[in-house]
């Protein structure tokens, strides 16, 4: 009786939040997966059942691959540029948790993770203007040759690469802390008193123990890679200024195929390659993760 | 006993040699030459992360002229407020801050209210309903925001809110870790005799809700309130595409708007961001605790 009454109170105020939930989080990706697999054309009436057909004519699809490509290309460079650094900055912002400064260093490693997107990105675009920024002004003062740092095919990328670095270093460092934080102590004595140095022990203790949370950091990292967007949305705009184009990502060819080709069907399909993606990277640390608990 | 008596005695007792005593002071000298080193290290890369926002409020303050100088300058020679007033008069810059302010708020709100609802119902009332509900929560929670925003951004559009600050809010009004958060920290954190006794005593499961659950909370609530607010005030994809008219963009839509713009100015551009970085900062480094706490807690998954 008691047990039952519980029940409908639990049941009764989860309600409302369950029904936001399907209507605004289900419902739309599940919808996703369903238009996927019609020709949904804004324009047109008929939206016809056609299979995998929109998955097989993506294969071909010259824009879709260039993006594909580019956003692989962006998730694993940061994911490169970011770990290695994170790891080594939390790693010594540890070692000194107990100075007066250490508050200023995590402080100032993480606020370009909480900064506004698109504020954040022009100070960069102005660092890499060709004419203006002070990054040729530094390579010239070297006696460096001037890049063209936005419009180069290559460096256009690695452009932005940076400025994704520069906003996803703050959060791993942080995460790593809190790892560094919960290990034990007296591992580190035991290794100090075996003569081991601080370096020594950074490789051989710090790193495979911190592996769960490496792994962690690395799938967040990749997946917020693969939804790159205003960061290229800013940076990139082609020499006749149109955002985006100079370096084509995932987010924006979905969205221009939905709005501005009005191919929705279309576009959801890319949406399901995104998700596909995501799961796998998903899979991939789940199992490692276990991998790693049975030995 | 004072401790330099402790230190006194040990002297006493154990007598170090000259060698030992010489030993121990080099290695104190290596060890703080090497906490040197790091602290020198890890200044220059806290000023390389601070160095371009440094840039984008000093270009704020520059002319144009001083703007277009080469070798560009760091500190403008020329300080003006120009560039703040003009961007004021060219566009709706406080009217797009008020959109971002009024979405972030609400977001907020919303995602507090259904994450603690829901985190303390699946957190204390282990039915088996509630658990297969959790383990669907959870299961979306990897599905990122941009896959499925296509079909919500047609429901926006059915119910008729596109270009208003519903039509954004109905994208940003659960999270699935916040739930998962506040579930976490019923379980540790509010023990079943607590609520047993009260339920004893005769209190109402919204009494207790209210009175017992949310004060034990506040620390997670507060945590989660600003993951959101500042979720919602760096959205960028979703505004997007739901905001199409002028009046109704949020600061991040107006400005990468703003930038694209045949004449970009530069100097306007920095003042634009720089008006709407300020604020996020300083309020960032005031709520710094309550964030680290926030985003750390996503990283403990276990």
């Amino acid at each position: 009786m008691l047990k039952r009454k519980r029940f409908i109170f639990a049941m009764l105020a989860i309600l409302p939040t369950l029904a936001i939930f399907a209507y605004v989080r289900l419902y739309p990706i599940a919808d996703t997966l369903r238009l996927s697999l019609f020709q949904w054309n804004i324009l047109s009436k008929n939206k016809p059942f056609i299979g995998l057909a929109n998955f097989r004519e993506l294969m071909g699809d010259h824009l879709f691959l260039d993006a594909l490509v580019n956003t692989t290309i962006i998730a694993f460079g940061v994911l490169f540029l970011t770990i290695p650094m994170a790891l080594i900055i939390a790693a010594l912002i540890f070692h000194r948790t107990r100075s007066k400064m250490a508050g200023f260093y995590e402080t100032a490693v993480f606020i370009p993770h909480v900064v506004s997107l698109v504020p954040a990105a022009m100070a960069w675009k102005w660092i890499f203007d060709a004419r203006l920024g002070p990054l040729n002004a530094f390579l010239s003062f070297l006696g460096i040759p001037m890049q063209n740092w936005l419009f180069d095919p290559v460096l256009s990328v690695i452009c932005i690469i940076i400025l994704c670095s520069w906003q996803a270093l703050g959060y791993a460092v942080l995460i790593y802390i809190v790892g560094f934080k919960n290990l034990p102590v007296s591992l580190y004595e035991a290794a100090k008193l075996d003569g081991a140095s601080g370096p020594q022990s950074f490789w051989y203790l710090s790193i495979p123990m911190l592996k769960p949370i490496t792994l962690y950091v690395s799938v967040v990292t990749l997946v917020s890679g693969f939804n790159v967007y205003a960061q290229a949305f800013v940076l990139a705009s082609d020499a006749q200024g149109a955002p985006g184009r100079q370096v084509r990502v995932l987010v924006l060819d979905m969205l221009e195929n939905s709005f501005r080709n009005y191919r929705v069907g279309y576009a959801a399909s890319e949406a399901v390659v995104l998700l596909v993606i995501v799961l796998g990277l998903t899979l991939i640390q789940f199992s490692m993760l276990r991998e790693r608990g049975r030995t | 006993m004072t401790p330099k008596d402790v230190t006194g005695k040990a002297m006493h007792h154990v007598e170090p040699t000259a060698e030992e005593l010489a030993e121990g002071l080099r290695l104190r000298r290596k060890k703080r030459l090497n906490n040197l080193a790091i602290d020198i290290f890890l200044m220059i890369v806290s000023v390389l992360m601070l160095l371009p926002l440094v840039f984008l409020v000093a270009n704020a303050f520059k002319t144009p002229a001083e703007m277009l100088a080469w070798p560009p300058t760091i500190i403008p020679n020329d300080p003006t407020t120009a560039n703040f007033k003009a961007v004021l008069g060219d566009t709706p810059l406080l009217r797009w801050i008020g959109n971002s302010i009024a979405f972030a708020v609400m977001s907020t709100i919303a995602i507090v209210a259904t994450s603690s609802i829901a985190g303390y119902i699946f957190g204390k009332f282990r039915f088996q309903t509630m658990n297969v509900l959790f383990a669907l929560f959870l299961a979306t929670a990897i599905v990122p925001f941009e896959v499925y925003m296509i079909p919500l951004y047609f429901q926006a559009k059915s119910l008729g809110i596109l270009n208003s600050v519903w039509g954004l809010l109905i994208g940003y009004l659960v999270m699935s870790f916040g739930i998962f958060l506040i579930r976490q920290n019923v379980i540790h954190s509010i023990p079943d005799e607590l609520l047993e006794a009260a339920r004893i005593d005769g209190a109402g499961e919204f009494w207790i809700f209210f009175r017992i659950v949310l004060p034990l909370l506040r620390g997670a609530l507060g945590a989660l309130a600003v993951l959101a607010f500042f979720q919602a005030w760096t959205a960028f994809a979703w505004p997007m595409i739901v905001t199409t008219t002028r009046s109704s963009y949020t600061i991040e839509v107006g400005l990468a708007l703003f930038q694209t713009g045949f004449t970009v100015d530069l100097g306007r551009l920095s003042a634009a961001s720089a008006t709407v970085l300020i604020p996020s900062i300083l309020l960032f480094v005031i709520l710094r605790r309550n964030f680290v706490q926030g985003v750390a807690s996503t990283g403990l998954k276990e």
